[in-house]
């Protein structure tokens, strides 16, 4: 739908063995590091094994430092907490958890269950995690129906506030539930979210960020996947001053399946990054990634800005791994700048498949031109559009309350920035 | 009763090498229950006009007037030129991801019509004027153009015209890649809608063939940027014999 000024298709693909690779023609290598990322790839609960970020660091390249408010270098201190509710249901109608299998415990950092997820890949998450006084922990032992999600909801420590925060989702063996994880309110966040799904279990979840506008969260999700587990994972960033999110994949056994979706929509001032890395380790492990970001800048002013990294690894064990990777981003305004940087490193040539495939294009105006020919205002032509370009990604979520959920907080937006 | 009057129609585009005039100064004038055909060679401006009266932002207008009724339509965005009764029915629609045409086509016909269409009403309307145009049902969920092989782009293009019902339609090429099946169709559609309605219709075509389906009132031949010769659909059966030279050959040299 995009006219594409810029496609991406960067990084290392190197594939002894001649695997099926499907990758977008015309794609050329655009500023692609050195040393793919994983090589050099340190993951500790110990912030002071990571060095103070300085930014020219593969990791921190994209993030403006000075708007990090001290999570980086161990100058914030934490004078505010996160709140968090888990409710079942949606909305007004939704209920507390009790007598169902579903369990909201807090505990402190030395509960065993904790690193079940992953482990903190950066210093702000490993501040977070050495740091954080309460963490939330819901066990779903049941396997629940779609029309009872679970809302989790996380609000800010409060406008000139800081605090880290450490949420794990459990989904027990065969365990179900479909999450919305809604994350809202002001201040300062620094936050380790683990999505431990255990053997057979399904989940699908939302993840939306929609902060308020002084807003700055850094999170970390580490998502496991048990044997034959199935993840949906659809990440939705609306809000903020800043936020970053890196979310990691690790497959525990074969038969793993993730969907992980993003979209994002970025205006004047906000810089919105996301950095995901799926690490197809053992076999026969499925995984699609498909972010979509818009971005448009303040009239006559600031920039948008939004950043995406795609690093899949497949590992020399990851024989029959399947995988495609895909990010496309729709500039509404000249003042935006959206970096893509996809990276697919192949260690074994024994694969189902593996892809990506990156655009970013400006809005057209031959698209424009043709609804507002019907008589449709430009504002509603220029939705229209967008909903258009972020369809897919919504008609991806399979559950229609999750979808009207997102598709409502989209309409917000929009009204909004005024698109 | 409607009229369109195009008056000493100056336009150009730009290019690499700087402002490019395409359109020298055109005379046109079509009222209700009137349909004029233009004919011309390659090149010769006719989808410039029609984007220039729907109002494409890549021609500027240096110099002429188009008038609806008397309205200037030139100081009308472009969706004002469509909410006042004009339609253009392009020679090379637009995809339009993600935007399903239903939804496109409700969007539309709120617009124009000024509110929205009551939902069984609409529905029944839609249908019926798809199964008109042998367009399957299934398009109703696909998204605008996207994927539509050349002759199912067109007869969207006409559906679209029943369902806003304008005053003057500018219809580009409309019979161009159709088979004979679908000529018919698609003339039937046009001439369906011209006998419920006052439209005019300006009709840019390259063929007589599709002028023995859609009846002219007069026959244009346009050449180099303007109207070359009015006349009436004799006039078409001339140039289907001896071609464009004529007007070609014998006119005035444009500066290089
Ligand atoms: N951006 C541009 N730069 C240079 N020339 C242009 C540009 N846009 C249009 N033109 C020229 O304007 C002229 C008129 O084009 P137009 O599409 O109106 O012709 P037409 O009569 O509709 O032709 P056809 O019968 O092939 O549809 C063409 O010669 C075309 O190349
Ligand atoms: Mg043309």
């Amino acid at each position: 739908m995009t006219e594409p000024i810029a496609q991406t298709g960067g990084g290392t693909t190197t594939a002894p063995g001649a695997p099926v690779l499907d990758v977008d023609p015309g794609i050329k290598t655009a500023s692609s590091p050195k040393t793919a990322p994983w090589e050099e790839r340190h993951t500790s609960y110990d912030v002071e094994s990571f060095e103070v970020p300085r930014g020219r660091e593969e990791q921190w390249r994209f993030t403006p430092l000075r708007r990090l408010r001290g999570l980086h270098d161990g100058s914030a201190s934490a004078d505010g907490a996160v709140a968090v509710s888990v409710r079942a249901g949606f909305g007004d109608s939704a209920t507390d958890l009790a007598g169902t299998g579903t369990r909201h415990e807090t505990v402190g950092r030395d509960d065993p269950r904790l690193g079940d997820g992953g482990i903190p890949a950066d210093r702000v998450a490993a501040q977070a995690w050495s740091s954080v006084e309460q963490v939330h922990v819901v066990t779903v032992n049941e396997a629940r129906s779609d029309d009872e999600p679970l809302t989790i909801t996380v609000t800010g420590p409060g406008a000139g506030e800081t605090a880290y925060a450490h949420l794990q989702l459990r989904l027990e063996h065969h365990a179900e539930a479909v999450v919305v994880l809604d994350h809202r309110g002001s201040g300062t966040v620094a936050a380790n979210t683990e999505f431990v799904v255990a053997d057979g279990a399904k989940l699908e979840v939302v993840e939306v960020h929609d902060w308020a506008d002084d807003a700055v969260y850094v999170g970390a999700q580490h998502l496991s996947v048990g044997r034959d587990a199935t993840i949906r994972h659809t990440s939705v960033t609306l809000g903020g001053d800043l936020v970053r999110l890196s979310p990691v994949i690790n497959y525990r056994a074969p038969g793993g399946d993730v969907e992980l979706d993003g979209l994002y929509f970025a205006d004047g001032g906000q810089h919105f990054e996301q950095r995901l890395l799926v690490d197809h380790s053992v076999e026969n492990c499925r995984s699609r990634v498909m972010y979509k970001g818009a971005l448009q800048g303040a009239e006559g002013g600031t920039a948008a800005h939004t950043v995406w990294i795609g690093d899949v690894l497949i590992r020399k064990a990851a024989e029959g791994t399947d995988t495609y990777e895909l990010n496309r981003n729709l500039l509404l305004t000249d003042n935006a700048r959206a970096d893509s940087v996809p990276n697919l490193e192949i260690e074994t040539g024994e694969i189902l498949g593996a892809g990506h495939a990156s655009a970013t294009g400006r809005f057209d105006d031959e698209q424009l031109f043709y609804l507002m020919a019907r008589g449709i205002p430009e504002a509603q032509a220029r939705r229209l559009v967008v909903r258009g370009f972020f369809g897919e990604v919504i008609q991806k979520v399979r559950v229609p309350a999750l979808r009207d959920r997102l598709e409502a907080a989209i309409e917000a937006e929009l009204e909004v920035v005024g698109v | 009763m409607s009229t369109l009057e195009i008056r000493d129609l100056h336009v150009e585009v730009e290019t690499e090498s700087g402002p490019k005039e395409i359109l020298r100064g055109v005379d046109l004038t079509v009222s209700s229950n009137e349909t004029h055909a233009i004919m011309g060679p390659n090149g010769s401006g006719k989808s410039t006009l029609a984007y220039s009266i729907a109002g494409h932002p890549k021609y500027t207008v240096t110099k002429g007037q188009v008038l609806l009724d008397g309205e200037d339509v030139l100081e009308m965005a472009v969706d004002e030129r469509a909410r006042a009764g004009l339609f253009l029915a392009m020679q090379y629609p637009v995809e339009v991801p993600g935007v399903s045409m239903s939804n496109f086509l409700r969007s539309a016909a709120t617009a124009t019509r000024g509110e929205a269409p009551k939902v069984r009403h609409w529905v029944k309307e839609v249908k019926g004027a798809m199964s008109d145009l042998d367009i399957d049902p299934a398009f109703a969920e696909r998204s605008v153009n996207e994927g539509f092989s050349g002759g199912e782009k067109k007869r969207h293009e006409v559906l679209q015209m029943s369902l806003l019902k304008p005053k003057i339609a500018v219809l580009d090429e409309t019979d161009s890649g159709l088979d004979v099946d679908a000529l018919r169709v698609v003339s039937k559609g046009v001439n369906d809608y011209k006998a419920a309605s006052d439209v005019g219709i300006l009709l840019i075509t390259h063929y007589t063939r599709v002028l023995r389906y859609i009846a002219p009132d007069k026959v244009h031949v346009f050449v180099n940027g303007r109207v070359a010769e009015s006349g009436g659909p004799e006039l078409a059966e001339e140039l289907e014999t001896n071609g464009y030279e004529r007007f070609t050959g014998a006119k005035e040299e444009q500066p290089a």
